[in-house]
């Protein structure tokens, strides 16, 4: 449509002064709404966990832990193959376990990128200044960070099981430890996914984000570990299971120790003590989810107005 | 080498607000940790030189160390602010130098001086445990804030960095390849506390006078590379 300006100036002799109408017209297409507004931050978070749409630069530190974590599996399966071994060498349940310190790496490295730098640029009120509410934002976010660990998790479980089936081991043997594995790998993503985006949400700070994830999730595991052997060199098995109720990776193996048939590694490999133990350390984790979701939708209830 | 108002500023930022929190915390949760096991075990001296050895100096006193390192310079760095210091007539290796200064006075007073106390609590410093560790934690002190200042200086994502030396080398590495453990500040720490401790308990993988050379060398090269690129930096936009 032309302007109206044109018409309006040439007729507009008559009188002296008028507003012009420059042609601004009302937004009359489809609108998205709520739902496809949550779901595009979504998959904008879950692609920025892993660099893509972000700078080269930033794609190589999430790339590179996704390759060191799929790097031993490849390994041991390579060797399963060549070798005509009857079993792989370890459970799928304990992989996530040797290679924790990646997955902190990760989670520290990511979570404080998917909200700090809103929090640092000033950009949460420009969110709720769509139709996505606090909810949606904080779990588009939890979602997305759980998403993206799920897949640096579950990826090398999926190169170990597909490798298992190539060197002709036991097909149901092996689907059931895969299958174990990929819900204690879900429950260890969400897990980790809400500690981190909790302590990430604190600072608008990238850089003291990142020691601060790191630092929750590895000084209580230092700590419990620690106390855990002493524990366990003076002879209380008990203690040792109770011990571990303390630090996120340890509620991990106490869960998939108890109900997902893995090996424990805590000093003595028994896991929680007996089914109450299991389940106190499932409440806890499920506490632990429930609780960061509260604090995550408190902290953003003010945040940046 | 020393200027009273960038001691200031960075001190100032190093204990601002939460950021002191988090340097709190962790050696609150070392003591409380050490009187837990002092009250169910009593006094046994591998006791302590597990908790000494595995937790604060493995895994406490790298952490303190990159966030007291890297957070003397690296926000500053980050968001662009260091530029004003950088106008002002200091020499760039006095900067370097004076936030060593405090980034090693801050790890210290949060690391080994903890370090002692826990040590104290677990055993009442019985064949000199408490003091070789706290001495151990004192000298990593001195190492990881030189080296993860250089970091800072060298790149944007300098905590990570420094988080991937202190936890994939010195900790995975370290208990897989030996090798791995000639090059980590904890084992050449370890080597001046095995001199100090009377018992067996206290054990390095290096020489003590390999581990007082590699120890002087790392220190002053990272302080002087760091003056250097200080002297040379480029102020990168956000990403």
């Amino acid at each position: 449509m032309p302007p109206e300006t044109t018409t309006a100036a040439a007729a507009g002799t008559a009188g002296a002064t008028r507003i012009h109408n420059i042609g601004y017209r009302n937004y009359d297409g489809p609108r998205l709404g709520r739902a496809y507004a949550r779901r595009s931050l979504f998959v904008q978070s879950l692609r920025g966990a892993y660099g893509l749409g972000r700078s080269a630069k930033s794609k190589v530190l999430p790339m590179m832990l996704l390759a060191v974590m799929c790097l031993p599996a490849g390994i041991i399966v390579a060797v399963a193959v060549a070798t005509n071994a009857d079993d792989l060498p370890l459970k799928y349940t304990s992989y996530a376990l040797y290679l924790q310190a990646v997955i902190g790496l990760y989670v520290a490295s990511q979570a404080p990128q998917a909200v700090s730098r809103d929090l640092r640029f000033r950009t949460v009120p420009l969110y709720f200044s769509r139709p996505v509410e606090r909810v949606d934002y904080v779990a588009s976010k939890l979602a997305a960070m759980s998403s993206a660990l799920f897949v640096l998790t579950a990826l090398p479980l999926v190169v170990l099981y597909a490798g298992a089936l190539l060197a002709k081991l036991d097909f149901a043997d092996q689907t059931e430890g895969f299958g174990q594995a990929l819900v204690s790998a879900a429950l260890l993503s969400v897990l980790f996914a809400c500690v981190g985006l909790v302590v990430a949400a604190l600072t608008p700070r990238r850089g003291f984000g990142v020691a601060a994830v790191i630092a929750v999730l590895t000084i209580p595991y230092g700590a419990v570990s620690t106390v855990q052997v002493i524990a366990w060199e003076q002879g209380s098995q008990a203690a040792v299971g109770w011990l571990g109720l303390f630090s996120p990776i340890t509620l991990i193996d106490g869960v998939q120790t108890r109900f997902l048939g893995a090996d424990s590694a805590f000093p003595g490999a028994q896991g929680p003590d007996g089914a109450l133990g299991g389940l106190v350390y499932l409440a806890v984790v499920l506490a632990l989810i429930a609780g960061s979701y509260f604090l995550l939708m408190r902290r953003y209830r003010k945040v940046g107005l | 080498m020393y200027n009273p108002t960038v001691a200031r500023l960075t001190y100032r930022a190093l204990l601002g607000r939460r950021r002191a929190l988090i340097l709190f915390i962790l050696p609150g949760l070392l003591l409380v940790t050490a009187i837990a096991v002092r009250l169910l075990t009593g006094a046994d001296d591998q006791t302590t030189a597990d908790l000494l050895g595995g937790f604060a100096l493995g895994t406490m006193v790298p952490l303190i160390g990159v966030i007291a390192g890297t957070g003397a310079i690296g926000p500053e760095i980050d968001d662009g602010s260091i530029v004003y210091l950088l106008a002002k007539p200091v020499k760039r290796p006095v900067i370097i130098c004076t936030k060593l200064l405090v980034a090693v006075g801050v790890t210290i007073v949060f690391s080994a001086v903890p370090t002692l106390i826990a040590g104290l609590v677990l055993g009442g410093n019985s064949q000199n445990l408490a003091v070789a560790y706290a001495l151990s934690a004192a000298v990593a002190s001195v190492a990881y804030s030189a080296v993860f200042l250089l970091l800072g200086t060298v790149t944007r994502h300098a905590v990570v960095a420094g988080l991937v030396y202190a936890l994939v080398w010195e900790s995975l590495f370290g208990s897989l390849v030996a090798g791995a453990r000639t090059l980590s500040v904890q084992q050449w720490a370890l080597a001046l506390g095995g001199k100090v401790a009377d018992g067996g308990l206290v054990t390095s993988d290096v020489g003590l006078p390999a581990a007082v050379v590699l120890l002087a060398v790392v220190t002053a090269g990272a302080t002087w590379y760091a003056g250097q690129k200080l002297r040379g930096l480029t102020i990168a936009g956000e990403e």
